[in-house]
């Protein structure tokens, strides 16, 4: 199977390998060349002073130094990209071993290369760039994505097991190493104590991102998913602030001057460092999400904003030694609730995509000079300390969780098994991280340097792809609690209420609950912090609007069902049509389920469905169309006939309110319908939206259409009354806009009463109303005939 | 609470027929008696006193809940006038968190439990279904939180639960037959692969922070 996978990408890598094989070998040899024909260009212009008779102007130069680091760069990264795609076509591929394999297979490749043809690679990385340029967007993307409810919920455990975990297993494989070295026949004798701890230090930086994904497809247990994605998160940061302390001890002058002052010093300035940093990051977080306000005219900058005040953060908190990495990740997290509410929905897809696509470009990069690293000559190998190293590793991580766990299981209320615990253990895979730091030891300070390297990229080599790979079937083994993710609106009603409840009954109790505080500071929130952040604090009664949603989406099921007929209602249709209105699709139910969420206490996350290399894939558009075009033609038809509603209901007088909205605008729509997406990344904010749209569904995109064609008119109302008309006219205009997102979900105008008619139009919904065999009350029918009225009315446009 | 014999056999009885530990009892009868200002009852008037208790949107609800005889094991419906100490413990028992330990029926009987309880919020006129109106009712008040939404909003959600309600306990219905409401085997039904001990449970272990009552 893997073969079938090189199989497809081959040609386009073949071809791709062709062209730099090309390129170094061209760049070899012209090297005297280049510089010849540097000097033929003056000597072409001088030729036509006619100075030098016997040169020649050439025809055709080779330039290749001019152009060689980008031209490599580039290279590189589209090749990553080939074979990414080429990953991706194989389905089974991505759920068997973590992307992470691919990359450093990609970048094996590209060192080969660049080693068989012995060509000087560009340098790219060095400790200035890595930590300037390659390492922020990567820290941004994995900030910005993260799911902040199951985060918070879970916090204590996390900080627990990430902080103290990171320390625990860094100075016990320093320390079992140095105890190693000093075994004299090994000949590590000259490795003191503190390098063997900046190594520990670096070894220990865990990169489970890989695995993620794998745990996706497994669908493991919430709680476990964000116990590793939160030791993802703030590993990083943690091993980066011990690395800087130890290298700053080392720079002192002898090892043997530390007293136990420095010691405490360090420690006080580890602690100072991770405070300080998420402190700036959530100033910074603030000063964006309040710039952002402002914005609505300039909506191209937003994006702009966004990204230069979470690297501002970064920076400014560089400059003070501060940790920049746990700054511009708090700063991600701050910004993202309000700037997601603030800006334009263009600019929110940009954000979303552009950071994705830098951090796919760091790691990228990243990768390739780890294969580059890989394949070379300065490799020094010594078995003991790479064996011992690797031990030690596995049997510092067992520790570490086993031990943490056990603790911090007294203070959980859902405590994790052992099977989830062998799980977070063997999940240590170690990345990029520990090859960037290992790779920027200075060597004035390591003499032992290369082995350093050598050791860390053993141990990546082997955790990624030995672990990587059979995490997957250990976890199906294992049968690790999956989650239980029953789509339904009942689920998510009760589970609200249940919410509240306990809420209740914890104040009855004078019982200071989780609840509590996260209540407060939602309270907090909406009082002062949504007032000043947002703009024109835009109550979030999206309700209305995605069960609107909701609506259309069953109309169109029912249209796709090819229930829609245009005349009347026959009854070989009616089993269809029962068994159609039966289920409240996913997409409704998340819609509903979105709804409740944004209006209660606590949002709890239901769905976790986070990828780093993955944003959701497009809706089929041509579908959605097709089903557009469908109804509108039936709605014309419906309308030429003039039914009249049943239930003999004045037509329109009551679906009034139903579709009015205390205000109209536009990039507000946008931004509820953000708001809405975001979920797709699982950003369950308190109060904020998380509902997950299912990409799959054809009809998200055919929401975005009618709904941004409601845009159109709204606008014009807006600006001038016009009337209501122009969502006809929309029409051809929108279809070109498709794939601007799944979007979904703007606001109505209360104009759109002007639209009577179109009630009459609904035709389908009155169909669809009777075809539903349970019949309600009288009432009931009422109302769902609202919905379907009012869906259907949206659907025309 | 008093070292008098008395008091303590008192809850060790408590103890065994609620099942919380005895120094749950105490601080649970302390804020007893915070909350019904030293009374040996408590009524309806007395939650006035809880503050964060009004932001809560089912507050209502939950006070209710204390009150309901169902709950309190008193009778099939109605609300007791005002309740004691042990029938307050019995309404606070339902939130204890399962233990795993026991067996698969005690837990299945305890999920039962807890399941009524809900199922007795929902159901207001103690009919034995939750209708249409009920359901509604309920999502009005869970989104009555935020001014902005209308009821037809929440009545449409209503309904598409009660549809989906439906679909889940009935199936296929033909067009003419009515869904009267959710009875508890449905209710049952609905909850059936959500697990319920890890929601609904309050951790009584660590108290040490009581909110004052004014």
């Amino acid at each position: 199977m893997g073969l079938q996978m090189f199989v497809t990408f081959n040609p386009w890598n073949l071809l791709l390998l062709f062209t730099a094989l090309e390129c170094s070998e061209a760049s070899s040899d012209l090297k005297e060349s280049a510089t010849s024909t540097a000097q033929h260009v003056p000597n072409a212009w001088f030729a036509a002073a006619g100075s030098e008779p016997d040169e020649r102007i050439s025809v055709f130069e080779l330039d290749y130094d001019y152009v060689q680091i980008p031209y490599e760069v580039t290279l590189w990264i589209l090749l990553a990209s080939l074979a990414k795609i080429g990953f991706h076509i194989y389905h089974r591929l991505p759920g068997l071993m973590p992307e992470s394999c691919l990359l450093i297979l990609v970048g094996v490749l590209v060192g080969g290369i660049i080693f068989g043809t012995d060509h000087k690679s560009p340098p790219v990385m060095n400790s200035s760039i890595y930590f300037l340029y390659l390492l922020p967007p990567i820290v941004l993307e994995s900030g910005y994505f993260m799911p902040t409810r199951p985060f918070f919920e879970n916090f204590g455990s996390i900080l627990w097991w990430a902080g103290l975990g990171a320390l625990v297993n860094a100075f016990g494989i320093g320390l079992c190493l140095y105890l190693v070295c000093q075994i004299k026949a090994f000949g590590l004798g000259d490795i003191n104590l503190l390098q063997n701890l900046l190594f520990g230090s670096l070894i220990s930086a865990v990169d489970p991102m890989a695995v993620l994904a794998v745990f996706q497809e497994a669908r493991v247990n919430e709680q476990l998913y964000m116990m590793i994605f939160g030791e993802a998160l703030l590993n990083d940061g943690i091993s980066v602030v011990l690395y800087n302390i130890l290298i700053a001890f080392t720079k002192m002058h002898k090892f043997e001057d530390i007293e136990a002052v420095d010691i405490l010093a360090g420690c006080a300035r580890f602690v100072i460092v991770g405070v300080g940093g998420v402190l700036f990051g959530i100033a910074f977080g603030f000063i964006s999400a309040f710039i952002t306000r402002f914005t609505q005219n300039v909506s191209a900058i937003e994006p702009l904003i966004v990204f230069m005040f979470s690297y501002l953060s970064y920076l400014a908190a560089e400059t003070l030694y501060l940790s920049g990495i746990l700054a511009i990740t708090a700063c991600a997290v701050t910004m993202k609730k309000y700037v997601e509410e603030n800006v334009s929905q263009k600019s929110y897809t940009t954000i979303k995509y552009f950071m994705k696509m830098l951090s796919s470009v760091s790691e990228t990069l990243i990768f390739i000079f780890m294969g580059v690293s890989t394949v070379g000559k300065n490799h020094e190998w010594n078995w003991a300390f790479i064996c011992f190293t690797l031990v030690f590793c596995q049997i510092w991580r067992a520790v570490s969780v086993f031990a943490l766990f056990y603790v911090s299981n007294k203070f959980r209320t859902f405590p994790f098994s052992i099977k989830d615990q062998c799980i977070i253990f063997y999940s240590g895979v170690r990345g990029a991280g520990s090859f960037s730091l290992a790779f920027l030891l200075p060597l004035s300070l390591f003499p032992r340097k290369k082995l350093f390297v050598t050791a860390t990229l053993v141990v990546i080599y082997f955790t990624t792809f030995i672990q990587g790979i059979t995490i997957g079937p250990l976890v199906r083994y294992l049968d690790v609690k999956k989650t239980n993710k029953k789509e339904s609106i009942n689920e998510e009603l009760h589970i609200r209420l249940m919410d509240h409840l306990k809420a209740g009954i914890e104040d009855v109790c004078g019982h200071w609950g989780h609840y509590q505080v996260r209540d407060k500071f939602k309270k907090f929130d909406h009082r002062y912090l949504r007032k000043i952040l947002i703009r024109k604090n835009l109550p979030k009664s999206s309700i209305v609007s995605l069960y609107k949603k909701l609506e259309m989406k069953q109309a169109i099921e029912m249209v796709e069902t090819g229930i829609l007929s245009s005349t009347a209602f026959s009854v070989p249709h009616l089993a269809q049509r029962i068994q159609r209105t039966k289920r409240l699709s996913p997409e409704d139910v998340e819609s509903m389920r979105d709804i409740l969420t944004r209006n209660m206490y606590q949002v709890r996350q239901r769905t976790l469905s986070y990828n780093k290399y993955s944003l959701k894939p497009q809706t089929s558009e041509k579908q959605a169309k097709e089903i557009l075009i469908r109804r509108q033609n039936t709605l014309r038809e419906s309308m030429r006939k003039g039914h009249s509603l049943p239930w003999g209901k004045p037509a329109g007088a009551k679906n009034i309110r139903y579709l009015s909205f205390p205000y109209s605008n536009p990039p507000s729509a946008g931004r509820d319908a953000r708001a809405a997406e975001s979920t797709d990344d699982d950003s369950g904010d308190p109060g904020g939206p998380s509902i997950k749209f299912s990409t799959h569904s054809r009809v998200s995109s055919l929401q975005k259409r009618p709904q941004t064609q409601e845009v159109i008119p709204m606008r014009r109302l807006h600006r001038g009354g016009k009337t209501f008309n122009f969502g006809y006219q929309r029409n051809a205009s929108l279809e070109e806009d498709v794939g601007a997102g799944r979007r979904a979900v703007l606001r109505p105008k209360p104009l759109f009463y002007t639209v009577d008619e179109e009630y009459e139009s609904g035709r389908e919904s009155e169909e669809e109303s009777s075809a539903v065999g349970s019949r309600w009350t009288a009432d009931h029918g009422h109302s769902r005939e609202h919905h379907k009225s009012h869906s259907s009315l949206l659907r025309r446009k | 609470m008093g070292a008098a014999h008395s008091a303590s056999a008192e809850v060790r009885e408590l103890e065994g027929k609620t099942g919380f530990s005895s120094d749950q009892i105490e601080q649970l009868h302390r804020r007893f008696k915070q909350l019904s200002g030293d009374q040996p009852t408590i009524r309806k008037e007395n939650f006035n006193n809880v503050p964060d208790l009004e932001l809560n949107p089912i507050r209502s609800k939950i006070v209710r809940a204390f009150f309901d005889n169902r709950n309190l094991r008193k009778g099939p419906s109605g609300l007791a006038d005002e309740i004691n100490f042990e029938d307050f413990l019995t309404i606070m028992s339902y939130f204890r968190p399962i233990d795993p330990t026991l067996g698969e029926e005690q837990v299945e009987l305890y999920r039962k439990e807890k399941l009524r309880f809900l199922f007795h919020m929902y159901d207001s006129d103690s009919d034995g279904r939750i209708t249409l109106e009920e359901y509604r009712n309920v999502v009005e008040e869970l989104l009555s939180g935020n001014p902005h939404i209308e009821k037809d909003s929440a009545r449409s959600i209503a309904d598409g639960a009660m549809m989906e309600a439906a679909s889940v306990c009935v199936g296929q219905m033909e067009p003419d037959q009515v869904y009267e409401g959710i009875t508890f085997e449905d209710f049952l039904k609905i909850w059936q692969g959500i697990d319920i001990e890890t929601k609904m449970h309050i951790r009584f272990l660590n108290m040490e922070t009581m909110a004052l009552c004014h």
